[in-house]
Order: structure tokens, then sequence, then C-alpha cells
């Protein structure tokens, strides 16, 4: 394999590209990060909407969702970049403009509708499988919507919906790469495109790119079911994450120590 | 009206309301319900006074549930109207004209009626107690401290003072009801209604779950209308008895006249059919 004769050149080309790497990484991070939290908003929204019994409601959010499901995260962007500011270009003095100058934001903005409408159809989904009757307990009880939706409904679905949205959000940290057609992001993938000059495509995508974008994936899909373990105890069902994380499982058995390892978690997490 | 004493009841049963000029508690006016094209119930009319207890008997599909559930607003109203204190619940009548009250008229009225269901439907991602407190706290706006104290003194009551802290989905099923007993009484409701509340429950908890709505009865003013298959509850607790089939009321009175002596046809057949299982 004469492939690897070159990598501990390539191993050091790496070191004196490294600011820039981490610099691409960052890039990288705070857009999925930041991607990941509008693209949450957009599908909470929309998928409340999407799920509403009035058609006024339901109507709009349905057509949001499959536009934006529809067209590809490249063309919404390039018409973000290219077409938008035609019309601040046209019409000088629009408020609105320091945005479409902004190439991240509008790379965070792009990520965040075009993930948070697939997102929509996940919070949608899970929000029918509560029970008619939560729904009607909340009723007999006077809630508000707002109240109901909050504090009795969207925790249940809660559970339920953060596998697809890990999903979506490990996506959505791929598809970031896409952003780097924007004229001055410099992402994790622009950079290792940088690398592959002085080395070549097998070291820097196949093998930093992979472990490093992996390893950002793994941070994400823990950080996820850490949220998941916790939603599902609250409602309880499965231990607690203390009982998860125990070193010796059989310290705390599930069922037996669940009462007292339980109050103990609720009394830490309520306030 | 005369009551007979009856072992099973701590405490005496007072006279039942009397009917007279103060307006009633529930009234329905020329109620109709359709699902579709089904009709459920046809020109329904009565009226449940301050304090009464009154419970509906009749065969499956008679249209008990569909009557608590529109008190609830858990229905839309299809034709006629339901008064509660006097006012207009869904529907109300203006220039001739049949119209929605609104949002807000309903919800003053709504939080003056509590419901208990079958199924218990507590809220699994909240312990006992915050299932007790959340609606006092967040609908009334009591202070917390004070539905708190309201709170342990209801779980004191149904007999699970030591279950504040735990999960709705550790306890049994009339454990999950006694606390959605608790849950609906923290509202302080004037009217308190009441489906089925033991079909889902184990027969050795029965006797539990009715002998604490028993001690409501006999210890509050709540006005109660009950859908249940417990003939002997019904006869210990209620004022009045109402008989459907066919989305009518066949039949109404005491429960000792309904019980022991019922003029209808139906109603005997009913009876019989009810009371030969037990
Ligand atoms: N959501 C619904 N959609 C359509 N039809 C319904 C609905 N709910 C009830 N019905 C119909 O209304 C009729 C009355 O139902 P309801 O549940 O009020 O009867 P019930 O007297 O409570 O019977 P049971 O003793 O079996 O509980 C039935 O024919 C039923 O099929
Ligand atoms: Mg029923």
């Amino acid at each position: 394999m004469d492939w690897f004769e070159d990598w501990p050149q390539y191993f050091e080309a790496l070191n004196n590209f490294s600011e820039r790497l981490i610099d691409g990484l960052l890039t990288t991070i705070q857009l999925t990060l930041l991607g990941g939290a509008l693209a949450f908003v957009v599908a909470v929204v929309l998928g409340l909407m999407a799920g509403s019994p009035s058609l006024w409601v339901r109507g709009p959010a349905r057509v949001i969702i499959e536009f934006f499901r529809g067209i590809s995260l490249l063309v919404l962007l390039f018409w973000m970049v290219y077409v938008l500011p035609l019309f601040w270009m046209a019409n000088p003095g629009l408020p609105g403009e320091d945005f479409v100058r902004n190439n991240f934001l509008i790379g965070i903005t792009a990520l965040g509708i075009n993930y948070g409408a697939y997102g929509a159809e996940a919070v949608r989904a899970s929000l029918t499988t509560v029970s008619k009757g939560q729904w009607e307990a909340t009723t007999a009880l006077s809630m508000s919507w707002p109240h109901k939706m909050r504090r009795i409904i969207f925790p249940q679905a809660w559970a339920l919906m953060i596998p697809s949205l890990t999903n979506l959000w490990v996506h959505l940290l791929k598809g970031s790469a896409i952003v780097y057609i924007l004229p001055g992001i410099n992402d994790l993938t622009f950079e290792l495109d940088n690398l592959r000059r002085p080395t070549d495509i097998w070291f820097s995508h196949a093998f930093v790119g992979l472990v490093s974008y992996f390893i950002l994936a793994l941070i994400l899909t823990l950080f996820m079911q850490i949220l998941e373990a916790r939603a599902k105890h609250k409602l309880g069902r499965g231990p607690s994450l203390r009982e998860i994380l125990s070193p010796d499982p059989k310290a705390a058995p599930p069922d037996a120590a669940v009462p007292v390892q339980q109050d103990a978690a609720q009394a830490k997490e309520g306030k | 009206m005369p009551t007979p004493t009856d072992p099973t009841v701590p405490a005496p049963r007072e006279a039942a309301p009397s009917s007279s000029a103060e307006t009633p508690v529930i009234e329905f006016t020329d109620v109709e319900k359709r699902f579709g094209d089904n009709v459920v119930l046809k020109d329904l009319n009565f009226t449940v006074s301050r304090g009464e207890r009154v419970t509906l008997i009749g065969p499956s599909g008679s249209g008990k549930t569909t009557i608590l559930r529109l008190v609830m607003t858990l229905e839309e109203l299809t034709g006629g109207y339901i008064f509660i204190d006097g006012e207009p619940l869904t529907h109300e009548e203006r220039n001739g004209k049949r119209v929605p009250v609104s949002k807000k008229r309903q919800k003053a009225l709504r939080t003056r009626i509590g419901m208990v269901f079958q199924q218990f439907n507590l809220f699994p991602n909240m312990t006992v107690l915050e299932n007790i407190i959340e609606a006092p706290i967040h609908v009334l706006g009591r202070p917390k401290k004070d539905a708190i104290e309201h709170a342990h003194s209801l779980l004191e009551q149904v007999g699970l003072p030591d279950k504040a802290d735990a999960h709705p989905t550790s306890l049994s099923g009339g454990q999950q009801q006694r606390v959605a007993i608790a849950r609906a009484l923290a509202m302080d409701p004037e009217i308190l209604l009441l489906d089925e509340v033991t079909s889902a429950l184990d027969p050795e908890v029965v006797g539990d779950v009715l002998n604490i709505l028993r001690e409501v009865a006999d210890t509050t003013n709540v006005t109660m209308l009950i859908v249940t298959h417990e003939m002997g509850f019904a006869r210990d607790v209620s004022h009045k008895v109402m008989m459907f089939d066919g989305g009518r009321v066949v039949e109404e009175g005491h429960p000792d006249k309904i019980f022991t002596n019922p003029e209808h046809e139906r109603t005997q057949k009913f009876l019989g059919a009810v009371l030969g299982h037990n």
C-alpha cells in the first residue's frame, strides 16, 4: 500500500494546518449548534401548527413544510446568497440589509429552515401519540392551550421525538459542509480541501475528515441519548441517569431502587 | 323526601335539595347531539339543582357518557342549550339565533366543573403532587403554598398521604383513580362528573374508591352527575336516578323507587339484567 508511505509528511502538513483546521472545526460546530437551535424552533413551531385542528393554521404550515422539504439546501442557499440581495440592490434602504450581507447568518438560516421543515414532521407525529385522554384531562382542568402544550402534551411527546431529532441533527452536522459554497465561510470541509493540496484526498477527507465528523456526530448522539433517558425517566419509563451511569449495575436494581432514586433525581432536577 | 338509613353510609344523607326557585346548577334545554348522521341525544331536557347527586343509568350506547362529555365541553353540542348556574355553556340565543358563547365565558364556567375519567388520565410526566397542584396554581392562580397544603389534605382524604412524590406509573389502578379524584377536587368544583370511575379497576379495590366518593358526597355540597354500573353505590349516594334509552329519559325518580319499583318496562328489563348479575 504505497498510499500510506507519504503519511508521515502528511501529519507534518496537518500540524501546519492545524490552526486553520481548528478554525474550520469551530465554524462547523457553530453552524451545527446555531443551525440546530434554529431548526428546533422552526420544527416546534411548524410541528405544532401542522397538528392544529384548524385548517387556517394547519394549511400554511403544511405549505411551508412541503416547500422547504422539497427544495434542496443547495438551491435554498443559492437563492439566499445570490437572489435575495437583488431585492436590497433594487430597493436601497430596505431593512435587513445586514442580514443578507452576512453569509454566516444566511448559512444558519438556510440550515435551520431546511432541517426545521423535516423536524416539524417528527414533532407533529410525536404529538399525535399523546393519548386523547391526556388532552381531555387538560380540558377538564381548564388549562389554556399554551399551558397544556408546555406542561403536559409536549413533555410527553418529547421523549418520542428525540431519536428523530437526533438523526436530523447529525444530518445537519454533515449537511453543514454545503455551506462552504458561501463566500467567506470556511468550515471544516473547506479547510479539509485546503489540507488536501499538500497531502491527498485519502488523508484529508477520508482520514482527518472522517474522524472529525465522526467524533462530532458521536458527541451529538450521546448528548441526545442523555436527554432521551432523562425524558423517559420523567415519564416513569426507564431508569434514572444515575442508575444508567452507575458503575455497578447490581448496586441499583432497576425496579427495587426506582422509588428512592427517582425521588432524589426529581428533587435535583426540579429546581 | 324520606331517606332510608343505610349501614354503609357513615352519616345520614341530607334531604335532596329542593328544586325550588333557585337556579339549577345544570340545565339541559332541547339538547340534541349528533355524531354525523347518528342522533345520540334528542330533545333532552332536565335540570340538576345545587348539591344534587344524579345517577344516569341505561343500556350501553344510550348516551350517558355523551351527556357528561357535553357538560365538560369535550364534545361539541350540535343542538339546544346547556346552562351552568343559569349561564349558557356553549351556545346562547341572541336575536332568535343560536350563537356560540365566547371562549372566555366558557372557560369561566368550565373551571366550576371537574371530571374523573374511567381511565384516570393522570399526567405521567409529573409526580402525584404535581398532578394535583398544576391546575389550581396555573389555572385558578392559587398561591403555591396553599395549593400544596390543600393537595396534602386531599391525599390524606383519599388515603394516599405518603404518595405525594410518587410517579403515577408506579401506582396501582385504584391508587391512580384516587389521585385523579383528588386532582379533580383540588379545583373546588361545583359540579363533579364521574363516568364509570371504577370500571377499569380490579374488583377488590372498587369498594375503596366508592367509599371515598361516598365520603365526598357526605362531606361536601358538590353537585354530582354520575354514570356507574355499581347500583348499590348509585342507590346510596344519589338523590335522583335517571334512566336513559335511545337518547331520552325513560324514567326518573328517587333511587329507592327506581330500583325497587320501576314503572317502565324498559327500566324493569334493564335493572333485571344488571342486578341479575350481582
Ligand atoms: N366520538 C364518537 N363518534 C361517533 N359516535 C360516537 C362517539 N362517541 C359516542 N358515539 C355514539 O354515541 C352513542 C352513545 O354513546 P355513549 O358513549 O354516550 O353511550 P353510553 O351510554 O355511555 O354507553 P356505555 O354504557 O357503553 O358507556 C353510541 O351509539 C356511540 O356509538
Ligand atoms: Mg359510557
